[in-house]
């Protein structure tokens, strides 16, 4: 038996995106801004998907603009609002727990000259509004937060973050890195105070290669990709009419269950922990409040070697992010989780295909796993 | 927690007797508009719509957002229900208030007691709940003549109301009220401004278009179907009658003076749609133009071609700059999409030195040298129906 509990890092493309993706590549393979009906076909392909994601989020057609993933949306998000306004205002806040996309992009920005600060939850592990809003001044341009942690699920206090922000100071644009909480949480641009949300594709069952960025309309933003003006401009390339079908064939399939899966899952986790509570030498790094999604534990023994135990098993699961590639991200210490438990971390991530066998067959492993390996 | 949406009624509270027919194709209105975002009970009393969300999960904010496009409203507020009861008003105020109270500097009570069997006057419950409010709330200061937040107390019939927002209206009269007109729409960026703009004095709106493949391209016919949607917001339904156009324009290529072509041509689109109007009930013609804006619209130009009409045609835009229409067109946000390059049948061969002053007498002469009837009579036969409804 085969487990994949990683579907943090990616996730197993459903039929439906497979189905979009190979329409579009062996009939649908126009150009979009070509003139003629095989390009407006192409175009309509697009222009569907562009609706549906819209939708899924409460915005408007014209805010959504495909990129290449998330990390370009977060790229684009960051050094496109300091292109654009850069100027006048020169001051970045994001949190101390952001994704590399995020959190590499603001250091190259500050090699720029830009200033940045990261703002950490505190000991009690939880971030507080009050402590964005003191670090915020006329300088500040943007401020970025994840929704969704992807090493540990916490879910950060993003909309009530940026409706204090707004409210103190309506010209500070908010961006949100959305890749974790998007159709695993209810995401509406209204009611986040987004100016900005960035997407990925292939977190959600579509395929790797494609994600987006919501830009409000009113923001400016200065591309980094130019060319052919597609995506207005904002994003030129011609766009990839099968993996943008594709994303939009799987929102389209999962953004009418956002509520009755995240139910689901809740229950897999209790299910998860409950197992996991019988085992000595075991701490819970997600705390109750998380994402069911994630769910981040330690087990005593260095993470690498019980993911190499797992994988021999065919278990697949991941220490920490799966960017990181095995690097400490530094991401547990803001959480408090440090010395041994931080070495020892491991991150489970299911879907609400995930089954209580498959559970038990990793609670089975990883109990074997804790016997058998020597420190 | 009960919140509500309050519908303010703009111009029609001066109606007389006909007020209550305005009052029910308002209300039809708004009930068609929030349709698909849940069940609502909608009532009128007072010059006042009141939105009651009968269901749990409705999304307020898309409410105020779709009635504030509704025709026929002066203002619009989010109100919290409150029982008429000055410590049940207090009570939900600070509940309800609590965000944008302890966000503000300044602040004022405003009441209104159209139940004056109410036992507190409104300067009294103004006093009142002023001073509770700075109390519990440090932040305040009062500020009767400029405050950031002004908090209003209807005391109604039945409840007391308390809201801090007041959202303006799209004004005008609800639409159906005026009756029905054409509106020739061309995908450039008048036309949607000149339908919008009689769609606010109530009139419903039924759309035209011409088509000249290959002259002019599926995604320019495409571009004119999203600004129908987009009107829709605003308009309601749109009956929207596609006519092939080919054959004439080529026809008054090959048989008319270059200088009159786009004269002549405006002519016969004026022909097909008074004709489509005769069978759909359109009492009027609706067109964006705007006098001295382009050669076809000087008032010699304007005058050759409603000598052709028999229905009113209304230009909404007549005395506009077209800056001013851009600002309008960038509110109703149809700007964009009228802008995207496609060519219209009105761009297809354009004369180079249009005549700018034409005589009537010529263009019937130039007009006259080919017989244009069986051509207008086979696009009418064979022009295409389609139907927008509200964008969800």
């Amino acid at each position: 038996m085969s487990v994949y509990l990683d579907n943090a890092a990616t996730t197993k493309p459903c039929p439906e995106a497979v189905e979009a993706l190979m329409k579009a590549v062996t009939e649908n393979f126009g150009n979009p801004s070509s003139l003629h009906r095989a390009g407006l076909n192409a175009q309509l392909a697009v222009d569907r998907a562009r609706k549906i994601i819209a939708g899924s989020i409460g915005a408007d057609v014209g805010e959504i603009y495909f990129t290449s993933g998330a990390t370009e949306s977060n790229n684009l998000a960051l050094r496109g609002t300091m292109g654009a306004y850069g100027k006048r205002k020169n001051k970045i806040i994001i949190s101390a727990v952001e994704h590399a996309s995020i959190e590499e992009t603001v250091t190259a920005l500050e090699k720029q000259g830009f200033e940045a600060v990261r703002i950490s939850p505190r000991t009690d592990g939880k971030f507080y509004v009050e402590d964005f809003i003191n670090a915020c001044d006329e300088k500040t341009c943007i401020v970025s937060i994840m929704l969704v942690n992807n090493e540990t699920g916490h879910i950060l206090p993003v909309k009530d973050i940026f409706m204090a922000v707004k409210k103190r100071f309506p010209e500070i644009i908010t961006h949100c890195d959305c890749v974790q909480g998007y159709m695993k949480i209810p995401v509406r641009v209204k009611s986040l105070n987004a100016d900005m949300i960035s997407l990925s594709g292939h977190k959600i069952h579509a395929i790797k290669g494609v994600g987006a960025l919501y830009i409000r309309k009113g923001v400016r933003v200065v591309p980094i990709v130019t060319g052919g003006y597609q995506e207005k401009g904002i994003r030129s390339g011609t766009e990839s009419v099968p993996l943008i079908s594709a994303f939009g064939s799987a929102v389209e399939k999962y953004s009418s269950t956002i509520n009755e899966r995240y139910e689901k899952v809740t229950g897999l986790k209790k299910y998860l922990l409950e197992k996991l509570s019988k085992i000595d030498g075991i701490s819970i790094n997600s705390p109750e409040n998380a994402s069911p999604y994630v769910v981040n534990i330690s087990a005593g023994k260095r993470s690498e070697i019980m993911l190499h135990f797992m994988e021999q098993r065919e278990i697949y699961i991941s220490s920490g992010s799966a960017c990181s590639k095995g690097q400490k991200s530094g991401v547990l210490e803001q959480f408090g989780i440090t010395g041994k438990n931080a070495d020892s971390a491991l991150r489970i991530s299911m879907t609400a295909d995930t089954t209580t066998e498959e559970l038990d067959f990793f609670v089975e492993t990883l109990r074997e796993g804790m016997e058998k390996i020597r420190n | 927690m009960k919140e509500i949406v309050l519908v303010k009624y703009g111009e029609m509270v001066l109606k007389g007797l006909n007020k209550k027919s305005f009052e029910d194709m308002l209300t039809k209105n708004i009930k068609r508009r929030l349709k698909s975002l849940g069940h609502f009970k909608i009532t009128s009393a007072q010059s006042t719509t009141y939105i009651t969300p009968l269901d749990e999960d409705i999304d307020l904010d898309e409410v105020t957002s779709r009635v504030g496009k509704i025709f026929g409203i002066a203002s619009l507020c989010r109100a919290c229900v409150c029982e008429k009861d000055f410590s049940d008003i207090t009570a939900k105020s600070l509940e309800y208030l609590n965000d944008v109270l302890s966000g503000a500097k300044t602040f004022k009570v405003n009441a209104k007691r159209s139940d004056k069997a109410f036992h507190m006057k409104s300067p009294e419950i103004c006093a009142e709940l002023g001073g509770i409010l700075l109390e519990k709330f440090p932040n305040l200061t009062v500020d009767v003549k400029n405050p950031e937040v002004t908090v209003t107390v209807e005391i109604r019939d039945t409840n007391a109301y308390v809201h801090a927002e007041n959202i303006k209206g799209a004004g005008g009269l609800p639409v159906g009220s005026s009756g029905k007109a054409m509106l020739l729409l061309s995908g450039g960026i008048d036309s949607p401004v000149a339908g919008y703009m009689m769609a606010k004095r109530g009139v419903h709106i039924s759309a035209i278009h011409y088509v000249s493949p290959p002259y002019t391209s599926d995604r320019a016919l495409m571009k004119v179907e999203q600004l129908c949607e987009k009107l829709t917001d605003y308009c309601g339904g749109i009956a929207f009658f596609c006519v092939p156009f080919t054959e004439i324009q080529e026809a008054i290529k090959d048989n008319c003076p270059e200088e009159y072509f786009t004269v002549i041509m405006r002519r016969i689109m004026m022909e097909i749609a008074q004709r489509i109007c005769e069978k759909e009930k359109c009492l009027a013609l609706i067109t964006g133009e705007s006098v001295g804006q382009v050669a076809s619209q000087t008032m010699s130009a304007i005058a050759c071609t409603d000598a052709v009409c028999r229905i009113p045609v209304f230009r909404p835009l007549v005395g506009m700059d077209k800056t001013e229409i851009i600002d309008i067109a960038r509110k109703i946000d149809t700007f964009e999409t009228s802008v995207l390059p496609y060519e219209d049948c009105c761009t297809v061969f354009t004369p180079r030195h249009p005549k700018v002053k034409p005589l009537l007498a010529d263009v019937e002469k130039a007009q006259n040298n080919f017989d244009f009837e069986p051509l207008i009579q086979k696009a009418v036969e064979n022009t295409e129906l389609k139907t927008f409804n509200y964008t969800e």
